[in-house]
């Protein structure tokens, strides 16, 4: 395998008395996509800051294609892509000339500017200017500056923030995009949702502190192995049947709804064992899985939008 | 220094886009045109006939030092606003090294002062008989050598002030008192010798006693002292701006 693209170790960074981030270690892996997820104010943006080489950690030691991006941000910066959070362009500059000019910035003078706008589905706004743009024109032509170079490893701190759900879900397709050309992605979100559908691995992040890192499937399985079947039936003897299903912990009754309750993977197939053994039809049969919004519950006590 | 060509024509164009940026180049040739016009023909070299109240060569140095302080003043304005909006940082996070973003600025501003010279001296051609030989190249110099003295100390402001909607007041407060001290409207043997110290500590004092003895035709090397001051001042302020200058 090859070496990490990113390593952070043990970095700390505090603003006077107020301790941003206490103690965080995590390793981006080449060519994936990794989100750093916790509440608003839980260090997601220090963290990733430090990183980029923008802020200088306390304390600790950051590695990013090998390099230190404190001592060697010139030459970190060619090979990164960077997308702040709440950043803002000069409210007149034209779009063109914004490519323009971040092209004209990397030592390789890249050429695909172009061929970026294209992508982004910025070319009718070529002309225009960056006041006039909506939020999701904005965020792609953000990317599309981020991308300009040609970048080994993209940043992207909530990408998606105040997009409305098609926005999103166009951005996160041009997300995967990045990642089908070879690029390692390190994003930050406060979305589950974001996280789930996106990154192949997430750490989640509170108060500073990295709880817990893995695939979100993983993280599921480790903290809420709790899942659910909803099936309803007419049949008279379901009842009895489901009582039966080993692997199931509880079981409630509303008229013809069922719903049990179980843990692991095996929970499931084992409802649909019984089931078809008893002949038993049914006329709705749904599952119901823990997502990370779970698991963040269940870690922290508290949902991530309190 | 990668892209400061390239920001600085970009920044000059994007400071022709805003309603206030052309024409504000513009108002003080029209205020010094306006002038002109209002008043009988003069010789630029004497006093103005009727009122004495601005010493030998006032009018042009007068609005002169406007021209600077104009630049100083949209130039913190600019910054205080990019760097709220976070343009700066976003500048920051690129291969560009942030003493180019700023020079960019400070460029864009000299070629603008240059430009409004351009401007006035043809309108000053115009309107002012100009019956000695006035050094125009020279003067035009030293006036790009008084803006750039004074747009560091507009840097010096531009990293104190904390938010954009500050930035301007803030600047006009401390600049155009400075004006009413500098020797312009009132000698500096006729002030008190408490606010006359003042005035010798403050650089606009030293842009007018440069301004008018070039354009009295005294040369550079009686005024080697004002440029020095000049020179001095812009060393401080980029000195106190590179310590407390904020990107965020
Ligand atoms: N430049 C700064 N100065 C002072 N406090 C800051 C600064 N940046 C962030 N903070 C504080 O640090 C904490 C973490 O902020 P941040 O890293 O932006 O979190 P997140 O991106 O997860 O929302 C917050 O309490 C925030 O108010
Ligand atoms: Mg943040």
């Amino acid at each position: 395998m090859s070496p990490p693209a990113i390593r952070v170790s043990g970095i700390r960074k505090t603003y006077g008395s107020l301790v941003a981030v206490h103690d965080v270690s995590l390793e981006v892996r080449d060519g994936e996509i990794f989100g750093l997820i916790g509440p608003n104010g839980a260090g997601k943006t220090t963290t990733m800051e430090c990183v980029e080489g923008i802020r200088t950690p306390d304390s600790g030691t950051i590695s990013v294609l090998g390099l230190d991006p404190f001592r060697d941000v010139y030459q970190l910066q060619e090979r990164i892509g960077v997308q702040l959070q709440q950043a803002q362009l000069q409210k007149r500059i034209k779009v063109w000339e914004a490519v323009q000019l971040w092209a004209s910035l990397y030592r390789k003078q890249p050429k695909i500017g172009e061929q970026l706008l294209e992508q982004l589905g910025l070319v009718e706004k070529r002309d225009a200017w960056f006041m006039t743009l909506s939020g999701g024109q904005k965020q792609r032509l953000f990317i599309a500056l981020a991308l300009i170079n040609d970048p080994e490893v993209v940043f992207l701190d909530e990408l998606t923030t105040g997009l409305d759900p098609q926005a999103r879900r166009a951005i996160w397709e041009l997300v995967r995009g990045i990642r089908e050309r070879g690029k390692t992605v390190f994003l930050t979100t406060h979305l589950m949702e974001e996280a789930e559908k996106l990154c192949d691995r997430v750490a989640i992040i509170e108060y500073g502190r990295i709880i817990d890192v893995g695939s979100p499937a993983e993280l599921v399985d480790r903290h809420v192995p709790e899942r659910s079947v909803v099936l309803v039936t007419d049949d008279e003897h379901a009842g009895d049947q489901l009582a039966n299903v080993a692997r199931a912990s509880s079981m409630t009754r509303d008229g013809s709804r069922y719903t049990l309750h179980g843990s692991g993977e095996q929970f499931v197939s084992s409802v649909i064992e019984c089931l078809s053994e008893s002949r038993i039809h049914v006329k709705d049969f749904r599952t119901v899985l823990p997502s990370l919004e779970d698991v963040f519950l269940k870690l922290t006590g508290h949902s991530i939008r309190d | 220094m990668r892209g400061l060509w390239e920001l600085t024509w970009l920044e000059t164009k994007i400071f022709l886009r805003e309603p206030l940026g052309a024409i504000g180049t513009f108002i003080p040739v029209a205020v010094f045109v306006l002038l002109g016009r209002s008043l009988p023909r003069v010789s630029a070299t004497s006093a103005l006939p009727g009122d004495g109240v601005l010493s030998p060569g006032g009018v042009p140095v007068l609005v002169s030092m406007l021209i600077a302080i104009s630049a100083v003043l949209s130039l913190v304005t600019i910054i205080s606003i990019y760097r709220e909006g976070g343009i700066l940082k976003r500048l920051r996070a690129t291969p560009l090294r942030p003493p180019t973003i700023l020079t960019a600025h400070v460029l864009v501003k000299l070629l603008l002062t240059a430009f409004t010279m351009a401007l006035m001296i043809l309108a000053g051609k115009r309107y002012f008989t100009t019956d000695a030989h006035v050094p125009l190249f020279s003067f035009a110099l030293a006036l790009l050598l008084s803006a750039w003295s004074i747009l560091s100390l507009g840097f010096v402001i531009a990293s104190i002030v904390p938010t954009a909607r500050f930035a301007q007041p803030v600047g006009a407060l401390v600049l155009y008192p400075m004006i009413g001290l500098s020797g312009i409207f009132v000698p500096l043997a006729q002030l008190p010798p408490a606010l006359r110290a003042l005035a010798r500590v403050l650089p606009l004092t030293y842009v007018v006693n440069l301004l008018e003895g070039i354009w009295r035709n005294e040369g550079w090397l009686a005024h080697l002292g004002d440029v020095g001051a000049l020179v001095v001042t812009f060393v401080v302020c980029i000195a106190i701006s590179s310590r407390v200058f904020r990107w965020e």
